[in-house]
């Protein structure tokens, strides 16, 4: 998928003053934290088991040239079939060759974030090939010829009326006066429209939520149903995946997926968790004949060992997206790449490089949201940090920026001046506030004053309060 | 592509600076594999006994729109599927699993329910299919494909009617495993394993939440009680447990 990160200021501005986007991340804004804070309190044991995730994620990590080696065994051995891929053009090729093979011209998708990083749907349709997404959020958004603006809520930034008038004027063979104003009736009209493509579908291709060396499984979780018609109705069932959704056995993923579900979408567990080992077996009556899992690397192998490795835990459960007050601003699209929100903003550099993605890491207001809800317990503001450290190195934040936060530091170096200026700085800006307390404009300060007031600082640093405090805290 | 498998290969190694593990370390990697040892898991169904845990099952499956009708012995099941199918306004016929486990039932009883036994078709509306395992701990089914339990059952028809004897509900995720690990004449496992929660769901439209999606839009579990103080009390009705 073709990166607009750069233009994140922008894009973000327009987000902030787009209405139907305001009222429809209005509606997530609350809905996700509270349906998940109701399904952890639910599980006493749910911090325990945030520890466990991160435990088997991390031992997971530690050895992962043995358990995808053993994976890969696993899958043969079921009569799958593995293919390795260091770039999104060698597993779009994959893909390419294996639909080719069997004559295929229409291809039935499950959800894969996978599929979006490697812009799969676009190469297919270059080669002749059409992809129909099946996850109705996806579907809309193809229609539409969006990128998904959140990872499992693809058409987070629509309003119903948006998606009436998509369907208007995408199912043209449809009665034009119907009525299509209920979620209810929109979802209907998606499944009959969509019915007659899975049986269609020459190929079906899914994401994996999670692989399993032990047995060589994949492991697609959804609440539609639409992954399981994808990898049940076709002749062949491409798992489009990457290499660090390995856990060593079933119970691994078990306690993963314990966090999946609440983590994401507040469930006890989706509707359907679905583990597939290789293909239709001998007097089996359904199911693919062949099964092949593209394996992606991308970038993610050269993480390992650096400061972001444990950015390869996560579990794209997106709780980290639903906390952040950011994206709750200015949406997903503003990310302008596959991953939005605090996991994006550590990603999507590691993937697509700091040069291209820079603004992401700084659309951060350090809260600290994202890290306290992540099952896996990535800790992302520090993540974040990194990359500002880097972009700093690398000399790619804007001159201004730079001389500005040298100025300080030179100042910060020498406390005892520090504290001088910044004294007689407070005690300036006091008096200057005036009775107001306040200002309008401020030298300087422009971005911040443009849209609201800034407070006057009361006369004293903190500094010589807490120096006070101390001395009087001595005296008792 | 071979040659990309050696280069991810050498990449990982590279990054956690050492080399392909010895003999020793990879046998000890092995050892945790075949060792499939638990992970905590939550208390709220292991700490119940028999009764509290069908209960349970029963509770959580209710509460993701899944609804269940008791019966006392298999002889019930006929009997209790057309009464659901005609409370429903479905009409009497059904594709079945051609599962021996459900030949047990005496579905000449109901001589109108019209029954073909085989995979589902698109024009399938009801499907009837036995379950391997029922998890108490989130009222999850679990399915498992095979030459006598096609997927397509649990998926293409807009009504899916599960039989869930009253000894497979276990407690957790990982009894079902353990269950399926114990039939499990060779080493690899079946194609699908299904754990179904609840009838297919979207929210994608403004997160309102709309059942049948893709999957079915009802999921009706028939709980046998099969011996016991329960044995021949018949149905009892099609929503929720006698109490």
């Amino acid at each position: 998928m073709l990166a607009t990160s750069r233009n994140f200021e922008a894009a973000a501005q327009a987000g902030l003053a787009n209405q139907n986007l305001q009222r429809a991340l209005g509606l997530a804004r609350t809905g996700f934290p509270l349906r998940r804070r109701l399904a952890v309190e639910r599980l006493p044991e749910f911090e325990a088991l945030r520890e466990t995730g991160r435990s088997i994620k991390d031992h997971t990590l530690q050895h992962l040239d043995f358990y995808l080696e053993l994976y890969e065994g696993k899958v043969e051995a079921s009569g799958g079939k593995v293919h390795w891929a260091r770039t999104s053009e060698e597993a779009c090729a994959a893909v390419l060759q294996i639909c080719r093979s069997a004559g295929a011209k229409l291809v039935a998708k499950g959800k894969s974030m996978v599929a979006e990083e490697v812009g799969l749907n676009d190469f297919l349709e270059a080669n002749g090939i059409t992809p129909v997404e099946t996850d109705l959020g996806e579907y809309i958004i193809q229609l539409r010829h969006e990128p998904p603006s959140h990872i499992i809520a693809p058409a987070i930034h629509l309003v119903k009326e948006q998606v009436a008038e998509t369907f208007r004027a995408e199912h043209r063979s449809l009665d034009p006066d119907r009525l299509l104003v209920e979620p209810r009736q929109m979802c209907d009209e998606a499944r009959s429209v969509l019915r007659p493509r899975f049986l269609a579908a020459e190929v079906g291709i899914t994401g994996a939520n999670f692989l399993i060396a032990e047995t060589g499984s994949s492991i697609i979780v959804t609440n539609e149903g639409n992954g399981d018609l994808t990898q049940t109705l076709p002749g062949i069932h491409i798992v489009m995946t990457s290499i660090e959704k390995l856990v060593p056995t079933f119970e691994d993923a078990a306690t993963l997926l314990r966090l999946l579900a609440r983590s994401a979408t507040g469930q006890e567990f989706s509707s359907y968790t679905t583990i597939s080992t290789g293909p239709r077996r001998a007097g089996d009556l359904d199911g693919p004949e062949q099964y092949h899992v593209i394996l992606l690397d991308n970038g993610r192998s050269a993480m390992i060992g650096t400061e972001f490795q444990d950015m390869l835990r996560c579990i794209r459960c997106s709780a980290c997206i639903n906390h952040c007050p950011v994206f709750a601003a200015v949406g997903g699209h503003a990310y302008g790449w596959v991953y939005p929100g605090p996991m994006g903003a550590v990603l999507t550099p590691s993937l697509i490089g700091i040069e291209e993605a820079g603004h992401l890491p700084n659309a951060s207001t350090f809260c600290g949201r994202c890290e306290s809800v992540c099952p896996v317990k990535i800790p992302l503001p520090k993540m974040m940090r990194h990359w500002r450290e880097r972009e700093y190195a690398k000399k790619l934040s804007p001159p201004a920026y730079r001389s500005g936060l040298a100025a300080w530091a030179w100042m910060a170096r020498r406390p005892a001046l520090y504290h001088a200026f910044a004294g007689l700085a407070s005690r300036a800006l006091g008096w200057a506030g005036g009775r107001r307390g306040r200002f309008r404009t401020l030298p300087l300060a422009s971005g911040w004053t443009r849209v609201r007031d800034m407070p006057a600082p009361e006369g004293r640093s903190f500094h010589s309060l807490w120096a006070q405090q101390q001395k009087s805290g001595a005296a008792r | 592509m071979s040659e990309a498998r050696e280069r991810i290969l050498a990449t990982i190694r590279n990054s956690l600076g050492r080399g392909r593990l010895d003999a020793r370390g990879e046998a000890e990697l092995r050892a945790r594999v075949a060792a499939h040892r638990r992970n905590p898991v939550p208390a709220r169904a292991t700490a119940l006994d028999e009764r509290a845990r069908v209960e349970l099952f029963v509770a959580m499956a209710e509460e993701v729109q899944a609804t269940v009708t008791r019966v006392g012995s298999p002889a019930g099941v006929p009997e209790a599927i057309a009464r659901y199918l005609a409370a429903e306004n479905l009409p009497a016929e059904l594709v079945m699993a051609p599962d021996p486990t459900l030949d047990e039932i005496p579905w000449n009883s109901r001589p109108l329910l019209r029954i073909r036994r085989g995979r589902a078709e698109p024009e399938d509306r009801v499907s009837v299919t036995p379950c391997h395992a029922a998890i108490a701990e989130t009222g999850t089914l679990m399915l498992v494909s095979g030459a006598h339990t096609p997927t397509t059952l649990n998926f293409l028809p807009e009504t899916h009617i599960v039989l869930v004897r009253r000894d497979q509900v276990v407690a957790t995720y990982e009894d079902g495993w353990d269950r399926l690990r114990a039939a499990a004449k060779t080493e690899v496992l079946p194609r699908t394993v299904n754990f179904v929660t609840g009838p297919s769901r979207t929210a994608d439209i403004e997160q309102h939440i709309e059942l049948g999606a893709h999957g079915p839009r009802r999921l009706h579990i028939v709980l046998v009680e099969d011996g016991g103080a329960a044995r021949g009390e018949g149905n009892q009705g099609h929503r929720g447990p006698a109490r």
